[in-house]
């Protein structure tokens, strides 16, 4: 399970890909910004336009940076789900942290309705909130740990997969009720945010989300040897010396970090988690988790930019939120690929 | 029998069975020392449900035993990864790693050799060349798990294990869903492998016939739990294959080795001949529900003319001469 030099040649491609997508997100808004401007802005600042300069370095590039944070992290989380619950319809949601995330930002947006926390939203904004961020960190979190001491209990993978199914639904029914319970106003309120997005997040939480992110990456690059003995079950990778319950405790941390960190910040984003690791396989057309974590990044990175280029409407001022982007265009994206090939099939 | 000491493995007062909370389900208690030593073939026979995945299971380390000790190699702890260089396993369990090729899937027996991050070194790639090698899937490398054809999966699975590169092999049902022919290359591959790599291997089948061929050493698990070892020999001699199958409405017959599929039937013949035609028009008999026996009014000669076989049947002083065993078949039944 070596890089052959077909893989290195597609990675290349896919990192010169990523270059210009990311040129591309930067280029793209209510304001077009040429290519020779946004290098002149990185380049010669002194030569810049101010107001390019300050579109792109305070907007654009946190955004960009963001996608790629945001992509690399719930696409690598994905393809751990899909390969420790050998189901290609896992991603990194199905063990309840991201539900658990919407659950803590559910509680200070509906129930909170304090004097203290609905002006902390108008001032600062939805998505750019910190006490926002504080909340879904303290969900996710809780939520993890939740699972993770569920997951010593438990026998089996198959097991651990409907627990978080179930913890996911119980969270989901909490938010309702608090939904049933609001007013209008915070009920939009929360929904705007669950629509997802990748602007706003700049300075230290651009700094914090990295850190996490990062962190997430190194430990699911870790486990990588371990979700390759996975692929043959957990008879298989148990006869081979794996410890099932420690590779699932790493796999689930690494994942709840990633996908826990990326819901708070940005709000649930879907479909990318689910999508891209089918994207991997189908292009590297190997279950070498060696390559499939890189190619994994490359291409949840290259296709966030890209949705998130695309959620600015061509020759319009509407944004539209990144969510609905990313479903409208990775779904059919999934569905050309399974009509040229069978990899679920052979599950 | 050797001394504990110089066998691979060595079990002692085993309890196998299942925990299901604080509830203790006992699915065999009353085995004898149990001992595996190199270069060993051993076939773990018995009816379905006497406990012979489970034995397998708890034996190679899947499942903790409810009792006993087992020694491996001396040691009687171990920690997943030591004991992955110990055993080695083929299961029943469906592979079908998604986007898998073969030589990735036999590389990932080097899992307990390799290091952190996976990578392989030259004396990993030796092994896996060798055990492909032996399996004889050479031509296979490149294909996909999914793609393969049942008894090739086997082989691919077998050569995992091989590459785990440890003295002991444990396969549940290796022969299960293969065709005839592979289920003998299969066990003719095992019974070399454990003369050529003193490697112990212990399986579970319900091949009786080969498993009496290529056995050094025959398990037999009883209904009840109860287990009896020996020389596939010995246990048809003293009949311990009648009485491990005894009440399944099947009869083990010792003069062939073989279960019968037709219970003895009251209906007498004569059948005179000889040779292949003879053996081969008494099985057709036993068929059709007649029981061949000294003397009977029903008289079948078979012989050979011009060398063809013909059959004679005579009856009430008549003759009748037939060219094929159906027609004889079709006059007297």
């Amino acid at each position: 399970m070596t890089a052959t030099p077909f893989s290195k040649v597609r990675l290349t491609g896919l990192l010169l890909l990523l270059l210009l997508a990311f040129l591309l997100d930067l280029s793209t808004g209510t304001v077009h910004i040429s290519l020779k401007e946004i290098l002149r802005v990185f380049f010669s600042p002194a030569t810049a336009d101010p107001i390019g300069q300050f579109i792109i370095k305070g907007i654009r590039l946190p955004k960009a940076c963001t996608a790629v944070l945001a992509g690399c992290g719930l696409s690598v989380g994905g393809l751990q789900m899909q390969t420790l619950f050998r189901n290609p319809l896992a991603d990194p949601s199905i063990l309840g942290v991201t539900a658990g995330a919407s659950l803590g930002v559910a509680a200070v947006m509906l129930a909170g309705g304090s004097m203290a926390t609905l002006y902390a939203i108008k001032e600062l904004g939805v998505s750019g909130s910190w006490l926002i961020i504080a909340a879904a960190c303290v969900g996710a979190g809780s939520t993890m740990l939740l699972v993770l001491l569920l997951s010593r209990r438990l026998r089996d993978n198959v097991m651990m997969l409907i627990v978080g199914i179930m913890i996911g639904s119980i969270t989901l029914a909490l938010i309702s009720i608090w939904q049933y319970f609001s007013n209008p106003e915070q009920v939009k309120d929360y929904l705007l945010w669950n629509f997802g997005s990748l602007g706003g997040v700049t300075g230290g939480q651009l700094l914090i989300l990295a850190v996490v992110v990062v962190i997430g990456l190194i430990v699911a690059s870790l486990s990588a040897k371990m979700l390759d003995a996975l692929l043959l079950g957990e008879n298989y990778a148990r006869s081979m010396g794996l410890s099932a319950r420690k590779a699932r405790a790493v796999i689930i941390c690494s994942t709840s970090l990633l996908a826990g960190s990326i819901t708070a910040f940005c709000g649930p984003i879907g479909f990318i988690g689910i999508a891209v690791p089918h994207i991997a396989r189908f292009l590297f057309n190997t279950a070498s988790h060696r390559i499939l974590i890189p190619a994994c990044c490359l291409i949840g990175t290259i296709l966030l930019l890209l949705c998130d280029t695309f959620a600015q409407l061509p020759g319009t001022q509407t944004v539209l939120p990144i969510n609905i982007i990313t479903s409208l265009i990775g779904a059919p994206l999934v569905v050309i690929l399974l009509l040229r090939q069978t990899t679920v099939h052979s599950w | 029998m050797v001394s504990a000491a110089t066998s691979l493995l060595n079990a002692r007062d085993l309890q196998t069975g299942y925990r299901s909370g604080a509830k203790r389900i006992i699915v065999a208690n009353a085995l004898p020392e149990l001992q595996l030593q190199a270069g060993q073939l051993i076939c773990l026979l018995g009816p379905n449900g006497s406990g012979k995945s489970t034995l397998l299971r708890t034996l190679g380390g899947l499942q903790p035993p409810l009792g006993g000790v087992i020694h491996i190699e001396g040691m009687d702890r171990w920690t997943p990864a030591t004991l992955a260089r110990k055993i080695s396993l083929v299961l029943t369990d469906r592979v079908s790693g998604n986007n898998l090729t073969v030589d990735s899937l036999v590389a990932l027996g080097r899992y307990p050799w390799s290091g952190w991050l996976g990578g392989l070194n030259a004396t990993d790639r030796a092994s896996i060349e060798w055990a492909m090698k032996a399996t004889g899937i050479g031509s296979l490398r490149d294909r996909k798990i999914h793609t393969l054809s049942d008894g090739q999966s086997q082989k691919v699975m077998l050569a995992r294990a091989l590459a785990q590169d440890t003295p002991i092999l444990m396969l549940d049902e290796p022969t299960a869903h293969l065709d005839l022919p592979s289920r003998i290359l299969l066990m003719r591959l095992l019974h070399r492998l454990a003369r050529e790599t003193r490697k112990a291997i212990l399986l579970s089948t319900h091949e009786l016939d080969l498993a009496l061929q290529v056995a050094d050493e025959v398990w037999l698990l009883q209904s009840g739990g109860q287990l009896r070892s020996g020389a596939p020999e010995d246990l048809v001699l003293n009949g311990s294959f009648e009485s491990a199958f005894a009440g399944e409405e099947v009869a083990f017959d010792k003069g062939s080795g073989n279960f019968l599929i037709y219970t003895p039937q009251d209906k007498p013949i004569r059948v005179t001949g000889e040779g292949l035609t003879l053996f081969w028009t008494r099985r057709a008999l036993r068929r059709a529900g007649f029981e061949p026996v000294a003397t009977a009014s029903l008289h079948i000669h078979a012989e050979e003319r011009d060398g063809r076989p013909v059959w004679l049947m005579e009856q009430q002083r008549e003759t009748r001469e037939f060219d094929s065993i159906q027609k004889l078949l079709q006059a007297i039944s």
